[in-house]
């Protein structure tokens, strides 16, 4: 089990939270001109590395707020929780 | 004569809640009704009359509680407070505290009397800390947590609202009423060990 750290309550444990996926996906800026290969990329594309992942938790036992960690997919560490907006 | 029609979620259990254990161990009651209002406040809310509506500063990190007299604000999220306080002497659709806030806050503020969807269960004593991590994996050791500090988390998997009130230490569980017997049965299930 992961142990998410949310910057609000401090370390929990995973089943406390419900997963939100990459971080930083940008609703595009004129949804009305964007193609349908564009629209399905912003919707199911992400990227998939092997290493550190921005991404988006949301503690729903808890706080109930979402925040932004980065995980490392191999390893798991999880490091800098901070709210939605803010960078490291 | 008025007859008060309010039947507490744990009424059936509190024989059986009152018998277990000790001051030398761990002991259970409800505390049922409980005033309980949720503050939600933007962040141009006018805090300082929130602060004379309540008689009290709203504690601003999430799990920290506020008190004065048998008021408590408790810190859930940021701008997002849960307030409770000693039962209404009658059954009454709102309580006025909720109004009062709305009163002072205005539009940046929201105030919901929320008392009907939780009953608390206060679990004291010295095994307390033991019995709730049975099923909590929220650090409760003095060292992480103590007397004014509160937070939701799962206990037997059912959420709650868990407040530390004093070093014997005792603990008030906040938890939904249609979750409250499951709890408070596994509550006196998980203290079979300390109360001999
Ligand atoms: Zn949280």
């Amino acid at each position: 089990m992961l142990y998410i750290p949310c910057p609000w309550c401090g370390p929990r444990d995973e089943t406390e939270f419900r997963y939100g996926g990459e971080a930083g996906v940008a609703y595009p800026a004129d949804p009305d001109a964007v193609d349908d290969a564009a629209w399905s990329e912003y919707l199911f594309v992400r990227s998939n590395p092997k290493g550190w992942f921005e991404e988006r938790w949301v503690h729903t036992s808890g706080c109930r707020r979402w925040f932004t960690v980065r995980r490392h997919t191999v390893s798991y560490e999880i490091r800098d929780p901070r709210p939605i907006g803010e960078s490291t | 004569m008025t007859v008060d029609v309010r039947r507490s979620p744990l009424a059936e259990l509190a024989g059986e809640l009152a018998a277990v254990g000790g001051p030398g161990s761990v002991r259970f009651a409800e505390r049922p009704f409980r005033v309980q209002v949720e503050l939600r406040a933007a962040a141009d809310a006018p805090v300082s009359r929130l602060y004379e509506a309540l008689a009290l500063m709203l504690p601003r990190g999430v799990g920290y509680v506020a008190s004065t007299g048998d008021r408590d604000a408790l810190c859930l999220a940021p701008r997002w407070w849960l307030v409770t306080q000693s039962p209404e002497p009658a059954p009454v659709l709102e309580s006025a505290l909720a109004g009062r806030l709305r009163t002072a806050g205005g539009a940046a503020v929201s105030a919901v009397d929320v008392s009907a969807q939780r009953t608390t269960i206060d679990v004291t004593g010295p095994n307390a800390r033991d019995v709730l991590a049975h099923g909590c994996s929220v650090d409760l050791h003095p060292r992480a947590f103590g007397p004014g500090r509160c937070t939701q988390t799962a206990l037997a998997k059912a959420q709650v609202v868990l407040q530390q009130l004093d070093r014997a230490p005792t603990f008030r569980v906040l938890v939904r009423a249609s979750f409250a017997r499951y709890l408070a049965e596994w509550l006196l299930d998980a203290a079979t060990e300390y109360v001999g």
